[in-house]
């Protein structure tokens, strides 16, 4: 068998359902935990943070109006995807975290099942977190969570997979749109995870990601006035307090940097609810008739 | 103003209610002065008459009341569930049982009818602590885990719309959940949170748990940057709300804002006519419209624009300013000379821009501050009037043809506090609150509110909810 020269894949960002190049022109050079040459990965700009945001404004709508089995479905349907590309992300996670293959298995599949668990959330937080308000009056009264809207999400930088899956999944679960910043030495398992979604049934604009210099492509994106919320999961203590005042500007809801010791342990339902509004809607319930029962 | 509807004077007597011609801080259980000795006068704004010197609150004095607070955290959170459930129970009875004098005290400070502070304000205040008392014993059923923790101490700055239901929002869910509080009332209605302080004394509430602060922005901005306080609430403007998420920024401490509005009410051609004028009435001259989730825009469908119009005035014409305290009065004063001069240029500013301003016949007392209702029509969304809070009994109306339109014209502001919605048909409702981008939607009827019943805003509204089992989470460490 001769040897024989592998064919290496351009990375891309993935933003609105399609694989642009980042507009500045600009790549970075991606290595592994030794060092050694992976990819040049796009260089997002300030503008590629825009027009992300742009498309994931306009793939709300459409994703937050779905019905909740409807997004359980199709998160399900991403799971599945990530299931048959098993080895490649299994490749990438341990070129990016330096970890021994089977280690590396073991984050992969770690994080399928991550997706899996909150692909089963999207039609039970309602109920968790919504119901009936027993209020002292003639009325009907209802409390219902709903998303925030377009979410900006900072992927943490160090588990470059099962982190990542861990910020976003619940943030789309729930119906808000994402823009994902991934991380900024081991960005390719993210732009992986596009193609993924690509050829899912997530939406064009559902998720978009970026790649490049998690300082620069953030804070146009916590400062956007389009833009409802912002996890600060992958920046650190200085970079996560300037942004967090940018985001002062229209009020955007901030979830701050978490201490996270382990990724693996389940995680709870706080990072869903982190971006869910509550509304309550009220309605006279009226009476059957002037005299006779209240009941 | 002569007509069929005269009404003999009907007053409540202001002599259920002492007020001290001078009053201190509230700070470890005791009334004390201002560490620099700083007064301010509190007026009636119905009369300008002083009602009281108050105590002045400076940074010292926060440092003050945070080190009283945090002292008496240790042993009010360690408190079983059971035994503070009871202090609020007291709280709340007593509130009851002196509901007459605060409410004739609430009224002569703000300047609102005393139907509202006695039918409105003060049944809910007790409903608020009767509500959160019973959540103390019961955390661990609250969804939040298996033992939620408090946090600490909470500084809480509140506004002058509702000096004491705001109170109560914000104190019966801290101390459901064992935090302790400093609490800022508004420069121009410090009395009743005052008037609290003396109940908390009647319940026996420990010293320290409760600690008022009197004073102006400079105290309350030194109370949100004080290291030592670990949770921040705020109920008022969206300009501060963003000051105190700058403050706030980078550290830990958990913040809940409750801000600005701009509520859409709309009527659709089906709505049943005379109970959408009540809701419009109720919705934007309640408080004389000092209400961050007033429905301040009418959005009317074009087909019915003239009769609801039509009735809508003959409404207003009927509605009685005056006296507050008069139990007959539909409108009371403007809480300050400061807001009444806001109101005046907004207005002016509305007219300037083409806008169409009507009021009834109305004759204002010559002293006091008073606003006469107003509606503007002819208003287009690029108004001034149709984007900026007022918070006055201004009222803009603008038409919409379909649903869709409405739902895009309701959505169309930096705001999501609230919105009403009028139709007599069940789907379009469910359909066009489901869109409504806002905390609270109240669909044939408005400006309903209760102690069950989360409430807070979308947007640049705020964030967090008060009110209910969300309004707990603020105070848990989850």
């Amino acid at each position: 068998m001769s040897d024989r020269l592998s064919v290496l894949k351009t990375y891309k960002l993935y933003v609105g359902g399609k694989f642009p190049r980042s507009e500045s022109g600009r790549v970075y050079e991606v290595t592994d935990s030794k060092g050694k040459w992976l990819a040049n990965a796009p260089q997002s700009s300030r503008k590629d943070a825009r027009d992300a945001v742009v498309a994931a404004r306009k793939a709300f709508g459409g994703w937050s109006g779905a019905t909740a089995y409807n997004r359980g479905q199709v998160l399900y349907r991403v799971a599945e995807m990530l299931e048959g590309r098993k080895a490649q992300f299994v490749h990438e996670v341990a070129d990016a975290e330096g970890l021994s293959k089977s280690r590396a298995a073991e984050q992969v599949e770690a994080t399928i099942d991550r997706w899996v668990w909150y692909a089963g959330w999207t039609d039970k937080i309602a109920q968790v977190v919504g119901g009936g308000n027993p209020v002292a009056g003639p009325y009907f009264n209802l409390s219902s969570p709903e998303p925030t809207g377009v979410v900006a999400v900072l992927a943490p930088q160090e588990s470059s997979f099962l982190g990542l899956v861990s910020v976003v999944a619940p943030v789309i679960a729930t119906g808000n749109t994402a823009i994902v910043v991934a991380s900024e030495r081991s960005p390719l398992p993210a732009l992986s995870l596009g193609e993924v979604l690509a050829t899912s049934d997530v939406p064009g604009g559902v998720v978009n990601v970026l790649s490049g210099r998690t300082a620069e492509i953030a804070a146009p994106l916590a400062s956007h006035q389009d833009v409802n919320a912002i996890d600060l999961a992958g920046a650190d203590e200085v970079l996560a307090k300037d942004l967090e005042i940018a985001a002062a500007d229209n009020l955007k809801r901030v979830l701050r940097p978490q201490p996270v010791d382990n990724w693996t342990a389940t995680p709870g339902i706080d990072r869903l609810t982190a971006f869910l509004e509550t509304k309550t809607v009220w309605h006279p319930t009226g009476s059957l008739g002037a005299s006779g029962s209240s009941y | 103003m002569a007509s069929a509807f005269d009404y003999a004077p009907a007053p409540e007597s202001r002599s259920v209610v002492d007020i001290a011609p001078s009053y201190g801080l509230f700070i470890d259980g005791e009334f004390v002065e201002a560490a620099d000795g700083k007064v301010f006068k509190t007026v009636s704004p119905s009369t300008e008459e002083v009602l009281s010197e108050v105590a002045q609150a400076g940074s010292e004095d926060v440092d003050r009341a945070v080190k009283a607070a945090r002292k008496a955290f240790e042993k009010w959170s360690a408190l079983p569930g059971q035994e503070r459930a009871k202090y609020l129970f007291r709280i709340a009875r007593i509130i009851q049982e002196r509901s007459r004098e605060l409410a004739v005290l609430e009224t002569l400070d703000n300047g609102k009818p005393i139907k509202e502070t006695r039918d409105a304000d003060l049944p809910l205040v007790a409903a608020h602590f009767f509500y959160y008392a019973g959540w103390a014993d019961k955390l661990e059923h609250a969804g939040f885990g298996a033992s939620p923790k408090p946090l600490g101490v909470a500084g809480q700055v509140i506004p002058w719309n509702f000096p004491l239901l705001m109170l109560a929002w914000k104190i019966a869910p801290a101390l459901a959940t064992g935090n302790t509080v400093v609490l800022k009332p508004a420069e121009t209605t410090p009395l009743s949170a005052l008037f609290f302080a003396d109940v908390c004394r009647q319940a026996g509430l420990p010293r320290g748990v409760v600690n008022i602060l009197p004073g102006y922005g400079d105290t309350g901005a030194a109370l949100i940057a004080h290291p030592d306080v670990n949770k921040v609430a705020f109920t008022g403007s969206t300009a501060v709300g963003k000051e105190i998420a700058r403050t706030v920024a980078g550290t830990r401490r958990k913040v809940t804002l409750e801000l600005g509005g701009k509520g859409a009410n709309i009527v659709f051609d089906d709505a049943p006519i005379d109970q959408a004028v009540e809701g419009i009435v109720n919705g934007i001259f309640f408080n004389q419209g000092q209400v961050c989730c007033a429905g301040s825009r009418l959005l009317v469908q074009e087909s019915i624009q003239d009769e609801l119009l039509d009735s809508l005035k003959r409404r207003l014409s009927t509605l009685r300013l005056g006296d507050p305290l008069d139990k007959n009065t539909d409108i009371g004063a403007i809480n300050s000379a400061e807001q009444l001069s806001r109101i005046t240029s907004l207005v002016e500013k509305g007219a300037a821009e083409g806008a169409e301003p009507w009021s009834p016949e109305c004759e204002l007392p010559s002293s006091g501050y008073w606003f006469a209702p107003t509606l503007f029509t002819n208003v287009t969304q690029a108004h001034t009037i149709a984007r900026d809070e007022i918070f006055g009994p201004v009222l803009s109306v603008l038409t919409f043809r379909t649903p869709d339109e409405a739902v895009a014209k309701a959505n169309n502001t930096q705001y999501g506090l609230s919105a009403g919605i009028w139709t007599e048909k069940g789907s379009r409702i469910l359909a066009v609150a489901n869109k409504l981008r806002a905390g609270v939607v109240w669909s044939n009827t408005f400006n309903k509110f209760d102690p069950t019943s989360p409430f807070g805003g979308y947007k640049e509204s705020g964030f967090g909810r008060e009110g209910g089992r969300h309004g707990l989470e603020a105070y848990l460490d989850v």
